[in-house]
């Protein structure tokens, strides 16, 4: 059901609540130093430091435990960019036979796997897979019950 | 140059990239409120079902597993819309949105190679950094640019990506197999018209003399047979609106970050619009509302946002899509930015004769419409009469009465948190 929060203009921000500075988007693409690095006293941004690219990065939560070892738990919000090309060794979003799932892409011997962070998962040989990477993980965060 | 970039099948579009399950079957987004297809994936083109058709129609296939209806989720394709765009911007030298899912791209100063080139970049990175799959047309006018994006997505021997040139062997070939009525702003009963004098096809209006155009039909046509001979003369704000949706914007005489002065433009655009939408006998389906700065200005903070509201029904009345209208500028104003430009669009138009009524209409209800329908009437008439902006809406009401029925509303992927996608360890 939708909830009535929709009715009325809510103050959850969309997904660039704060203001990105053009620069640090383009600072790769002309070379010139981001204008907004002269800003003084600005208030640190977790969005400029986490979201590299906005446009493409969107937000999951993550379910169940084979992760953990790589820092990744239960319940945590990964941060996935789209405009990374996968290379062993990233931690990628994929899609497995039309689900969801984080795992570690890696070469074993000269072939994909996707691996677990945990030992009671064996790592899932890509070869005759219908597999395809949706994104990359940037960051995971990992909130504390305080 | 000047490119057209167009999302397929939009709406579907979105809710695959967050339901990679729907890839490759037969899906359709339906309207919350009048219970009728709005988008449809390829797949349900092909099984013949038309845009529009009532959701209780399908429902036997439904329950048969073989297709699936998603009610429509504006929050998360005025999202992705603008995500889409922003890659644009990043690759290229401007953008204009047309439409919630067509944009027209600047593409100054490239040569042929590297136009198409950055038309390939465009496709890709448009689909890798937003999940959404895209077709793109370039050529020297907006009318031939949409001839190119058209058969780059209708013919696959360009792989979705499609640079024509103002002459030339390929051009001359793709004009001559398209039929009048597919070339921008030439309507059926022009069509009609323009058979009598031998022109059937795009080429034979190229073709035509452009003065004699003028002397027995339009300026505006006139324009068109310029365009397809590679003369640019259609600025995007005298170009003709698509038939799915209205738009109405204003580059502000100064920047402004005023909450007032951006309500009154906001205001003044969702009125017009309603305007433009009775005299074509048109609902709407839910409006969009955008900001943009002036990205010429590196050193002021850039933010162009946009949000699209959904109506509570199909209407013309002028004060829901008002209220719609608020309640996105609401939504996106941020202090501390300065903006060039605000504009309201409105979106899936239907025609308003073939309006369902809903099942739960009592009499009081129709009498409402009657009512409100005769008051727009009075408006539209006292400012055609008047003299334009005599009699105005102040800042709307609360209303409280937007219940949707909503079955299957998608998450919102990307606008809460609550909403976000799983993805399983």
């Amino acid at each position: 059901m939708r909830d009535p929060e929709i009715r009325h203009p809510h103050p959850a921000p969309p997904y660039r609540a704060l203001p990105h500075p053009l620069g640090t988007i383009r600072a790769g693409i002309s070379g010139f130093p981001s204008p907004a690095e002269d800003y003084v006293g600005r208030t640190l941004d977790l969005n400029e430091r986490l979201v590299k690219r906005p446009a493409a990065t969107f937000f999951m939560t993550v379910t169940g435990d084979s992760m953990v070892e790589f820092g990744i738990q239960d319940g945590d919000t990964l941060v996935v960019d789209r405009s990374i090309d996968a290379r062993p060794g990233h931690i990628v979003v994929a899609l497995v036979d039309g689900e969801v799932i984080v795992k570690r892409y890696e070469m074993i011997g000269k072939r994909p796997y996707l691996c677990s962070g945990n030992s009671q998962y064996a790592p899932i040989p890509l070869a005759n897979l219908d597999c395809q990477v949706w994104g990359v993980v940037r960051s995971v965060i990992h909130e504390y019950a305080v | 140059m000047i490119g057209l970039v167009d999302c397929n099948n939009f709406y579907v579009s979105c809710e695959r990239v967050f339901q990679p399950r729907l890839e490759g079957l037969p899906v359709g987004v339906m309207s919350n409120n009048d219970g009728c297809v709005i988008a449809r994936s390829n797949e349900l083109k092909a099984l013949g079902v038309e845009m529009g058709t009532p959701a209780f129609e399908l429902q036997q296939w439904v329950n048969q597993g073989r297709i699936h209806l998603l009610s429509s989720n504006y929050e998360l394709y005025g999202d992705m819309s603008a995500r889409v765009r922003e890659v644009l911007e990043e690759f290229s030298a401007g953008v204009e949105p047309y439409s919630i899912d067509e944009m027209f791209v600047r593409f100054d100063g490239f040569d042929a190679a590297a136009t198409l080139a950055l038309a390939r970049t465009l496709y890709r990175n448009v689909r890798q950094f937003t999940g959404i799959p895209v077709c793109v047309g370039v050529a020297p006018t907006r009318t031939l640019a949409k001839l190119a994006n058209r058969a780059a997505k209708k013919l696959p021997e360009y792989q979705g990506v499609c640079v024509m040139h103002a002459d030339g062997d390929d051009t001359r070939r793709l004009l001559e197999r398209t039929a009048l009525g597919d070339v921008w702003g030439v309507g059926r009963r022009l069509v009609e018209r323009l058979a009598i004098q031998g022109i059937e096809t795009a080429w034979d209006l190229r073709k035509a003399d452009p003065k004699a155009i003028r002397r027995r039909f339009s300026v505006t046509l006139e324009r068109t047979v310029r365009e397809l001979q590679g003369t640019p003369c259609i600025e995007l704000n005298d170009a003709a609106e698509p038939r799915q949706r209205i738009m109405t914007s204003r580059s502000f005489g100064r920047l402004t970050g005023e909450p007032g002065e951006l309500q009154d433009a906001i205001r003044q655009h969702a009125q017009r619009g309603a305007e433009k939408l009775r005299q074509q006998d048109s609902h709407a389906r839910a409006v969009l509302v955008f900001l943009k700065t002036n990205r010429h200005r590196p050193d002021l903070p850039q933010y162009s946002p946009s949000a699209v509201v959904e109506l509570p029904e199909p209407t013309d009345d002028s004060r829901p899509i008002l209220a719609a209208a608020q309640q996105g500028l609401e939504a996106i104003y941020r202090r501390g930015f300065r903006f060039m430009k605000a504009g309201v669009m409105l979106l899936d138009l239907v025609d308003a004769n073939r309006e369902q009524l809903s099942l739960l209409d009592t009499p009081e209800r129709e009498a409402q419409r009657e009512r409100d329908h005769k008051l727009m009437a009075a408006l539209d008439e006292l400012n055609g009469k008047m003299g334009k902006g005599t009699v105005r809406l102040g800042v709307p009401r609360q209303n409280a009465a937007w219940h949707l029925r909503c079955a299957h509303r998608t998450p919102r992927f990307t606008t809460r948190w609550q909403e976000i996608l799983r993805a399983r360890s």
